[in-house]
């Protein structure tokens, strides 16, 4: 009797040893094309905080055994060939389950043949160009669309400010933006006195301000990529007298961006900006997304836009595994991340359209403020509830 | 009528602004690459290195505005004396291929050092509340620290022609950047004298990155970005001369502020198309002693 006993409890021994063995062997991982050099290197950052941030504090979710793996790959900026070839070699040689990061739109669009063939499940957390998501089957976006901002920006600058300037960064997304800004303010009475697509490398803007100035309209509506040409527009903006003389500055958060308030000092007071995310929110989910950042990154931290997309991303491709059971399956994955929905967003209530696998979510209306002495966007208005992307519906409306 | 004449007037405003500053910064690369043949592409490294002391005096130290411009010239012309005899003089004998690739190599490395230290964005430059806001003048306003900076730049120019044209030590570079071999077998120690002017040509870079903080920010990528507007004054200036790079950084100025004011579009192209007939028509530059 010992003797058999000794050796069922070997054998169960065995069995456990073998079904844990096999659990702790499953390890999902995630290939991350992201921007870590160059110019844009900040977005690189806050992405990968992000990601790692979310998986640190929610990993006891995952099904018994599953660990997720980040493997990051640098595309250092707007550089679609790269790009491609850092996707090819996560997709063949790394074996990853999931794709995600594509922080530029070139990006997403060399990457696009390469998920529909290998069927890769692909989570977008920042490029923002309307048409990038309709490439792939396999793609879905948690960031934003331009389109999401610069509408409901002109709906309500039409309400108050009669004359606009609009002065553009000239390229894809700057014209994005013209485009759905002049597409909700002129029908509402607006009157577009001038626009200047100004060059993506432009370090001085006084010679357009100047011009604007001249102008006298109500607002300036800007669109400029993110990070250091907001300052420099900014400081213009205030030093050739705009400011003083009414012109009310007005644009998406990128005029605005959180982390370059501090070297904006209190020149940025005031400017009116229309976006999906400010660190500022109120909601107890946004809150508690910022304690936990700054508990981990130090006190001074403070995530962007990028790294609530980010969050929100791997949220849904952590949904998609837990649903599966850590059995992924890709065309499943994409079905289950389509109707991904969640209230709990640091912006609110968000979910994927499941036709368009396009982001849904609330634009808040935000103004600059100094706030207990930190700069802060505040968000003064919900501007547009669950907005989907504008530029899909006036496609359908084409046809 | 009097729209145009308003807005020409803004054009010329902000044109000589930028001109100055790309003067200030440039003249230094014209004298080296005149006096030695040395093609030090990373000369905007100097003056990113004085727009980020300036920047770091100024937010964590609390250093006033005209005394951290002065340690940026101090600081970047004592820094750009080790380099050139730790690493330039070492090439001065080499072919311009190798010192092309090693100022290149220098351009990498400190950007990728700005990187670390300062992040990628810009370097915060928080200007005194007495250079902020508008001066009237002639019932016009301008924005008063642009006015301050055509203003120090003119005195900067003003006593570095009086120091080339008027003093011993100008005297000897002129000799030397004329007929180097000559200088030398007069007497005049070309290495000394190279490395004086090296100097504070590096200064005056450090300087005038400080300075034009405002219009050309300051941040990792400085050296690389601006390289070329650098390179286009010295070009078109002339190499070794004076008042050459000074026409052409006020051209290049005046007509990049007056494309972009009045045909916003073509502003990043017409600048190059303009170099390029230039340099087709006079290869030596306007007034370049060399080829």
């Amino acid at each position: 009797m010992g003797h058999s006993f000794l050796r069922k409890s070997l054998a169960v021994a065995a069995a456990v040893g073998i079904l844990t063995g096999a659990a702790s062997a499953q390890t999902i991982k995630i290939g991350v094309v992201n921007t870590f050099s160059g110019p844009q290197a900040s977005f690189g950052e806050m992405i990968d905080r992000a990601f790692r941030l979310y998986i640190k504090l929610n990993s006891d979710k995952l099904p018994p055994g599953v660990k997720i793996e980040i493997i990051n790959r640098d595309d250092g900026g707007a550089n679609p060939d790269k790009a491609k070839q850092l996707a090819q070699e996560l997709i063949v040689r790394d074996k990853i389950d999931f794709l995600s990061g594509i922080t530029f739109t070139p990006n997403g669009m060399a990457i696009a043949p390469i998920a529909t063939q290998a069927k890769m499940p692909t989570v977008l957390v920042n490029a923002g160009t309307s048409v990038v998501v309709t490439r792939s089957p396999y793609y879905v976006r948690t960031s934003f669309t331009i389109f999401q901002h610069c509408v409901p920006l002109g709906t309500w600058a039409a309400k108050s400010l009669k004359k606009t300037f609009i002065l553009v960064s000239d390229y894809a997304p700057g014209h994005d933006c013209e485009e759905a800004y002049s597409s909700s303010y002129k029908p509402a009475g607006g009157e577009i006195v001038g626009v200047i697509r100004a060059p993506v490398a432009t370090a001085d803007f006084a010679p357009f301000l100047q011009r604007v100035k001249d102008a006298k309209p109500d607002a300036l509506m800007v669109f400029l990529p993110a990070g250091r040409t907001a300052t420099a527009m900014m400081k213009s903006f205030v030093d050739l007298g705009l400011k003083s003389s009414g012109i009310k500055l007005i644009g998406t958060g990128d005029i605005a961006p959180e982390e370059e308030l501090p070297n904006m000092g209190d020149e940025a007071i005031g400017t009116i900006s229309m976006f999906h995310y400010s660190a500022a929110g109120d909601r107890p989910a946004n809150k508690a997304f910022v304690a936990a950042w700054r508990k981990e990154y130090g006190e001074k931290a403070t995530p962007n836009f990028a790294a609530a997309s980010s969050w929100d991303g791997m949220a849904m491709m952590f949904d998609a595994i837990i649903k599966q059971n850590g059995k992924l399956n890709p065309d499943k994955s994409i079905e289950i991340m389509s109707h991904f929905k969640t209230d709990n967003s640091p912006r609110g209530t968000i979910y994927i359209d499941p036709e368009t696998r396009d982001i849904v979510q609330n634009e808040y209306l935000r103004e600059t403020r100094r706030v207990n002495g930190e700069l802060q966007n505040v968000e003064i208005e919900t501007a547009a509830v669950a907005i989907k992307d504008p530029w899909q519906a006036m496609q359908k409306a084409k046809k | 009528m009097q729209a145009f004449a308003s807005s020409l007037v803004s054009v010329l405003f902000h044109g000589i602004a930028y001109g100055m500053i790309l003067y200030v910064i440039s003249v230094g690369l014209s004298v080296t690459m005149g006096l030695m043949g040395f093609v030090n592409l990373a000369h905007g490294v100097f003056a990113m290195a004085g727009g980020l002391l300036l920047s770091t005096a100024m937010a964590k130290y609390a250093v006033p505005f005209p005394l951290a411009l002065l340690l940026a010239f101090v600081v970047v012309a004592l820094g750009s004396v080790v380099l050139e005899r730790l690493l330039y003089s070492k090439l001065y004998s080499a072919g311009e291929l190798a010192q092309v690739l090693f100022t290149m190599g220098l351009i990498f490395i400190s950007i990728a050092i700005a990187r670390q230290l300062y992040g990628t964005q810009a370097a915060p430059v928080f200007l005194p509340d007495y250079l902020k806001g508008q001066i009237n003048i002639l019932g016009r306003d301008f924005p008063a620290f642009r006015v301050v900076l055509i203003f120090i730049s003119a005195i900067i120019v003003v006593t570095l022609w009086f120091g080339v044209e008027r003093t011993r030590w100008g005297a000897m570079v002129r000799a030397a950047v004329d007929n180097r071999d000559m200088a030398q077998s007069v007497g005049i120690n070309t290495n000394r004298l190279f490395m004086v002017t090296f100097a504070l040509g590096s200064g005056l870079a450090g300087l005038g990155g400080a300075l034009g903080s405002d219009i050309l920010p300051v941040q990792s990528t400085y050296p690389l970005e601006n390289l070329v507007y650098f390179m286009i004054v010295v070009a078109v200036g002339g190499l070794g001369s004076l008042s050459g790079p000074f026409i052409a950084a006020l051209m290049i100025g005046i007509a990049d502020t007056a494309t972009k004011y009045w045909f916003p579009e073509l502003g990043a192209f017409l600048i190059y198309a303009a170099t390029i007939g230039l340099l087709l028509w006079r290869p030596q530059g306007l007034f370049g002693v060399r080829s």
